[in-house]
């Protein structure tokens, strides 16, 4: 083999990793891309209320929908199916669930928001889908979310979606899913 | 282009050796082209037999001969072996056969990783085509094995299917870089970049295209088995991943994937209409510059494939123009074939058959994909029979017609024997009439709503149907024709002269037929 060729080998033989390589890429720069642009409908982050500067702000419809993740046996519904919310107020709404199986259970619920440029104007101070949810047998609760809607909200949205879909995670590791937990809020 | 007809002097110790080790161990391109060539031959009857399975359960509405879990194993492999075990490693070997003797190389660059990236490939479908005998069935999420179908709900047999995709893998990545490594550095001298034959060309593209994306489809099941077996939670919603991910990680693959295709098809068209039409081919460079443009531009068109997940409207756009913009460099390339054969000398050999009928039907098969390309029209042709007809059209009549033409067409060379011209058209006019009446029928069904995967169908979808059917059947059985056809040509024949075709020019045509087993030891004088 001349040269050149193994010249021509060398570049080829580390361009197959590097591609290799962006293919894991592409996970975390899709997250930045959804983040950015607030496709998708994800919220990343929970912020302070640093923010808040007086403002009266407007009303608006904050409506709430659940969901059960294929066989999730679960009940799970929201306390209100609506809210009338002003923006920049922090309010909590609550989410009703109960075990209804004779074992215990631990599940995570994943939110989503539209229209999804609300996503990023929506705010959670604490939410239950930012933990796990260990229920025994035929136990009940109201889990709690405690958010805002900035001020910035365009004004042609009058109406916001939270929807969360409540998964069951009883099976997982619990020791792989802990990392997890900080991301969870998506 | 011409060359002096190269001494061979008959050096005994250089020629094959015998018996099974000759190709278990052999260095020597011709004879790895034709182990590529005769293994993508099985995998397309397997293949094959699988379609005949699908189109015989939807000859009549109704469950008849499979059951519906079986029905889905059926699509996956079949979809998974045409691709991989038929047209790519097809390709693979016309490059082989033809990429040095059409530079003017004694062979390819990396002889040793050449044997071994073909033999890792029996071994790969072994595994594949094992999983139809494991517990739980072979896999059966379709060849696009979407996650979460394809993790979460996958047969255990998946964990099988990802390491053969990973082989499959790394058998393409190795034959593509030999490929780049030969056509860069191994051309005889004369042989300037924009002098290379068109077929080097598009298999040099082709080669660039499978280590860009080979790799990222490596790392797309590779998340899979993580998601699988390592708690992972990359596609899987409960965790924190997100399924449509793995569309755009696949898509990003899989579009320049189809390209991969495709594009050593023109390079193979492009020599046989030059040659029966004898002339010169109209536009050689522009030849060129479309299959780079058409390159690059598959890279940023992928998610024509997923309008209907909830993409932005933004996005959309951007996707649809984009995909309309090939259609221009592919335009040049049709009007370009068209040009060359404009007033030439046609002759209808059965490559010619071929070629000709490859540029009608894959024309009909780009513009179906144009209408796809529509997003508000795509809403509606999404996952249906319209899909399976536009799919089918530029690949069957697409890239399987031009590697049947490229067999017709350098078979005497390869053999020293012309085969039969009266079987060969015979075998071309079962062939085209077999796949239109098989394909075309299924645009009414798909553009009526009938959506794909599905083993049974409403009934209002019974009459084009059965009529696909018998045209699969008509299809599926001519190939024996040609398996026949094939076997009586290596056997022997009428001897064809070195030249094989009047109109024939490349430096493949100057030397003997059969070609000698060691050709261009010392490279040809170009004049």
């Amino acid at each position: 083999m001349n040269k050149g060729a193994k010249k021509t080998l060398r570049k080829l033989i580390i361009a197959v990793p590097l591609m290799f390589a962006f293919g894991f890429a592409l996970v975390p720069l899709y997250d930045v891309f959804c983040e950015v642009t607030g496709l998708n409908g994800k919220v990343f982050q929970s912020e302070n209320n640093d923010s808040l500067v007086i403002d009266d702000g407007r009303l608006i419809a904050l409506q709430f929908i659940s969901t059960n993740n294929e066989n999730m046996p679960w009940t799970f519904k929201p306390s209100e199916q609506v809210m009338k919310i002003k923006t920049g107020k922090y309010h909590t709404a609550t989410f009703y669930v109960k075990n209804t199986t004779k074992k215990r259970m631990v599940a995570q619920a994943v939110p989503s928001v539209a229209p999804s440029n609300a996503a990023a104007h929506l705010k959670k101070l604490e939410c239950f889908c930012f933990e796990q949810q260990e229920l025994m047998p035929g136990e009940e609760a109201y889990l709690p979310v405690k958010l805002l809607v900035s001020n910035e909200l365009p004004s042609n949205i009058k109406n916001i979606i939270l929807s969360y879909t409540i998964f069951d995670i009883t099976d997982y590791d619990e020791e792989i899913l802990s990392h997890h937990d900080m991301e969870m809020g998506n | 282009m011409s060359a002096v007809i190269e001494n061979h002097h008959d050096d005994h110790h250089h020629g094959p050796a015998e018996g099974i080790t000759r190709w278990l161990f052999t260095t020597n391109h011709k004879d790895i082209g034709t182990l590529y060539l005769w293994f993508s031959f099985v995998m397309f009857l397997i293949g094959g037999a699988m379609a005949m399975v699908i189109r015989a359960e939807l000859f009549q509405p109704g469950m008849q001969i499979v059951e519906p879990e079986f029905y889905n194993q059926m699509i996956t492999l079949h979809g998974l072996i045409m691709i991989f075990g038929g047209v790519m490693p097809a390709f693979v070997g016309l490059a082989n056969w033809l990429v040095p003797m059409q530079i003017g190389a004694p062979d390819m660059a990396l002889p040793r990783m050449n044997n071994l990236s073909f033999w890792i490939l029996p071994f790969a479908f072994f595994i594949l085509l094992s999983s139809l005998f494991m517990e739980g069935g072979a896999p059966n999420f379709g060849w696009t094995f979407y996650a979460p179908l394809s993790t979460t709900y996958a047969p255990p047999s998946v964990t099988f299917f990802i390491f053969s995709v990973h082989i499959m893998g790394a058998s393409s990545i190795m034959g593509a870089i030999n490929v780049v490594v030969t056509i860069m550095n191994m051309r005889a001298p004369g042989v300037g970049l924009m002098k290379m034959p068109l077929f080097v060309w598009s298999w040099l593209i082709t080669a660039y295209l499978l280590i860009a994306v080979m790799p990222v489809l490596a790392g797309a099941v590779t998340m899979m088995l993580m998601d699988i077996h390592f708690g992972t939670s990359f596609f899987n919603a409960a965790g924190g991943g997100d399924p449509v991910l793995f569309q755009h990680i696949f898509w990003f693959f899989g579009h320049p994937e189809v390209y991969i295709m495709i594009l050593p098809a023109f390079g193979i068209v492009s020599h046989i209409i030059e040659t029966f039409s004898r002339k010169q081919l109209f536009g050689y460079s522009s030849m060129v510059w479309a299959m780079l443009s058409i390159a690059i531009l598959s890279f940023v068109v992928w998610a024509h494939h997923m309008f209907t997940v909830g993409l932005p409207l933004a996005a959309e756009i951007f996707f649809m123009w984009a995909t309309m913009l090939i259609a221009v460099p592919t335009g040049v390339k049709v009007f370009n074939w068209v040009a060359t054969m404009f007033r030439g000398s046609i002759t209808f050999e059965t490559p010619m058959l071929f070629a000709i009928a490859f540029v009608v039907l894959f024309t009909i098969g780009g513009l179906s994909g144009l209408m796809l390309a529509i997003v508000p029209a795509d809403f509606q042709y999404h996952d249906t029979y319209f899909v399976v007809a536009h799919f089918h059209y530029v690949l069957v009549p697409g890239a399987i017609f031009s590697i049947m033409a490229a067999v017709y067409y350098w078979i005497p060379k390869w053999t020293g024997n012309m085969y039969d011209e009266r079987l060969g058209k015979l075998h071309f006019w079962l062939s085209f009439i077999g796949v239109n009446v098989t394909f075309f029928p299924q645009h009414f069904i798909g553009l009526a709503g009938m959506p794909r995967r599905y083993p049974d169908y409403a009934l209002q979808f019974a009459d084009w149907n059965m009529v696909s059917s018998v045209g699969a059947f008509l299809f599926g059985f001519s190939q024996l024709l040609f398996l026949f056809i094939v076997l009586k040509t290596v056997m022997g024949g009428k001897k064809a002269t070195d030249q094989v075709w009047e109109g024939a020019r490349g430096l493949e045509w100057s030397v003997a037929s059969p070609a000698p087993y060691h050709t261009f030891s010392t490279p040809p004088k170009i004049n």
